[in-house]
């Protein structure tokens, strides 16, 4: 996967190239999850739902909140993504890992 | 080694059964994450990067067979297949379902186990020498101090919500290998002038983005006075330590504003008020602690020894691999005709720590076979069998060699200890497994290893220093800058009695450079060094300055400096 590198300073910057996704833990297994376009969680990060502008995003956070609230997921955040040839990609380090799980060893049968 | 008795048994099992409605209501709502959080972390289960970890304590470090099989089996049924072991006599597993993890809780129990006080601010794991009981150089077994502390410590109402973590670290040599400045209480055991054991007490110790070796606050404190004397620490820092400020609030900061003589005499003060006191410990006690760690029913192989000898020898002749690994991962024993094995855990390009279920199965095997049933597991994130006839090595030898598990590296370049990193920690600003097993993947000949000798390298992915770095003789710091991982180096740590900080080398390097950076360090020791000296030896000497110049060039090495 291409890392493409944080060069913006805030994750709630009014940049032109404000893109952001959802994220949070499973609560049952903690496994990593994206906030979908329908209001459900999904192990894909294709399947988040990306936003381009602050005032959706505050919505965005606020329905995965509101989800967090009813015990489907714990920790939902707002990160960057970029999207590339159709494909959505996480920015930083972090978050590749969080979608593509960790990068060595023999354990990486993720779902 | 030590047997539960009808307390601990209530209370592991009534801890499971309460951990059990906990997550229960947690997934049927009732309870919002921030109520759940700190009980699960009570119950030491954590949330990080892809799931939840469960972190089990093996107390000070010691293992049966039976305890390690079981722990192969919830890797294999509950997890994926592996465990983790870590610098602080732990096993973590990275993949646990937060439903399946009372159900974990009670299969530990069955076999006297448990994962209490492995998180939260409270006192942690009581971690000891991994050698105590064997070693040549011994006062006492400090297992049996670390039994005492964890009853004493296990649930007490007092100290169940500190400022911040609790870290207590013993042993009973002078020689220490069980990092005892690097805690936030340090006991190593001496004899007074008229040969009675007691401790030096040291405070204040800890790494994270304060390194700060403990000071000493009392030279020697007869055995029988320790819990009073604990205790009255442990108050002194509840009352004192900073409640406002998490970068401030561990024991270190306290000693440090206070004055390690103003905190002395603040614990002296608060001691003198509490001790002789039901926390004493008269002999009677300490002697019952102490017959649950009692030698192994040992052969007298005393008069055998020369045969015993010879036939090692003969075997080590017609066998250059068992021959390395012997000078590599065997240690002497106090028992004659006994020796110390060193299973490694650390295979060239291997993750350190890691071990599937089927080697610990094995290794439960091994040793029932060779080492009395019993396993320690060391701060280095390695595996002993501390009671091995010499006999017995060359079999022993064969069967792990078959496992991945004979690495003749102890003590060596590629004996990494590493934390997991931002592969799996939260917490995490960088990777440190695949800058490991690049490393180590750079000294796969065991004769370069031989040559490079004594020196430990410790690989951190974050501040927290969960590695060692600190006070590794090469420490690599893993950091991110605006999104990309580098790695900062510090050189001339030590983590023995002479335990010291290193210091930073430079600026950092990036994750493909890193390793050839090490390299170059090696280099420069090889070049530097004089007869026999090891690594920590030829830095102390010569300083960074070589160092610098090779890793940046005379013109930045200057700037550098």
């Amino acid at each position: 996967m291409t890392i493409i590198r944080d060069k913006t300073k805030s994750q709630n910057s009014n940049s032109q190239n404000f893109t952001q996704a959802v994220t949070a833990n499973r609560l049952t297994d903690g496994y990593v999850v994206y906030l979908t376009d329908r209001d459900s969680w999904s192990e894909r990060i294709a399947d988040c739902q990306i936003v381009d502008d602050r005032s959706a995003a505050d919505d965005l956070l606020q329905r995965a909140t509101d989800q967090a609230a009813d015990d489907l997921v714990v920790g939902p955040y707002l990160f960057k993504v970029a999207t590339e040839g159709g494909r959505t990609i996480p920015i930083g380090q972090r978050e590749i890992l969080r979608t593509t799980g960790p990068s060595v060893g023999t354990d990486l049968n993720l779902a | 080694m030590y047997r539960y008795d009808e307390f601990d048994h209530a209370f592991v099992a009534e801890r499971v059964e309460q951990f059990r409605g906990q997550v229960a209501r947690r997934v049927a709502g009732e309870l919002t994450e921030d109520e759940f959080k700190p009980l699960r972390l009570m119950n030491g289960l954590y949330l990080q990067l892809h799931a939840y970890m469960l972190r089990v304590a093996i107390p000070y470090g010691t293992l049966s067979a039976k305890q390690m099989r079981k722990l192969a089996h919830i890797a294999r049924t509950y997890d994926r297949g592996y465990g983790h072991f870590t610098t602080r006599q732990n096993i973590q597993y990275n993949w646990p379902r937060l439903e399946d993890v009372p159900a974990i809780l009670n299969e530990l129990a069955s076999v006297e186990m448990h994962a209490i006080q492995t998180s939260g601010n409270c006192i942690r794991n009581t971690t000891a020498d991994p050698l105590a009981g064997v070693a040549a150089d011994e006062i006492d077994d400090p297992r049996v101090y670390a039994e005492i502390i964890r009853q004493w410590s296990t649930l007490h109402p007092e100290f169940s919500f500190l400022p911040r973590k609790f870290k207590i670290a013993v042993t009973g040599s002078p020689n220490d290998r069980a990092v005892t400045r690097g805690h936030d209480i340090g006991l190593r055991m001496h004899r007074d002038l008229a040969g009675n054991p007691g401790f030096e007490v040291m405070v204040g110790g800890g790494q994270g983005r304060t390194p700060i070796m403990a000071k000493t606050i009392r030279n020697f404190l007869p055995v029988d006075h320790l819990l009073s004397y604990l205790e009255a620490v442990l108050r002194v820092y509840n009352q004192l330590g900073r409640r406002d400020n998490i970068y401030k609030a561990r024991i270190k900061i306290l000693v440090q504003s206070e004055g390690t003589d103003t905190f002395a005499q603040m614990v002296e003060a608060e001691w003198q008020a509490i001790k002789d006191n039901a926390l004493d410990l008269p002999k009677e006690e300490r002697d019952r602690i102490k017959a649950y760690f009692g030698p192994p029913g040992y052969d007298d192989l005393a008069g055998d020894c020369p045969e015993l000898n010879l036939a090692l020898d003969l075997s080590l002749a017609a066998n250059p691999r068992f021959a390395a690994w012997v000078e590599a991962n065997v240690q002497d024993h106090k028992q004659p005709g006994y020796a110390i094995a060193t299973i490694s855990l650390k295979p060239h390009g291997g993750i350190p720590g890691d071990a599937s279920a089927d080697q610990m199965d094995a290794v439960a095997a091994l040793s029932e076979k060779f080492s009395f049933g019993e396993i320690r597991v060391s701060y280095k994130q390695n595996l002993i069998l501390p009671d091995v006839p010499k006999l017995g090595l060359l079999a022993l030898w064969r069967a792990l060699d078959g496992l991945d598990l004979a690495t003749a590296n102890a003590g060596r370049i590629s004996d990494i200890i590493a934390c997991p990193g931002l592969d799996y920690c939260n917490l995490a600003n960088a990777r440190s497994i695949p800058i490991a097993q690049r490393i180590s993947e750079r000294f796969t000949d065991l004769a370069r290893e031989k040559d490079i000798g004594e020196i430990s390298l410790n690989i951190s992915g974050c501040i927290n220093a969960c590695a060692h770095h600190h006070v590794a003789n090469i420490g690599v710091l893993g950091v991110n800058k605006g999104g990309t991982e580098y790695y900062q180096v510090t050189l001339g740590g030590v983590a023995d009695e002479n335990a010291r900080v290193g210091a930073i080398i430079g600026p950092a390097f990036d994750e493909w450079q890193i390793a050839g950076a090490v390299e170059d360090i090696v280099d420069v020791y090889l070049r530097q060094r004089q007869t026999n000296e090891k690594f920590i030896e030829t830095y102390q000497r010569v300083g960074p300055q070589p160092f610098k110049e090779k890793l940046y060039g005379t013109d930045r090495a200057r700037q550098a400096s």
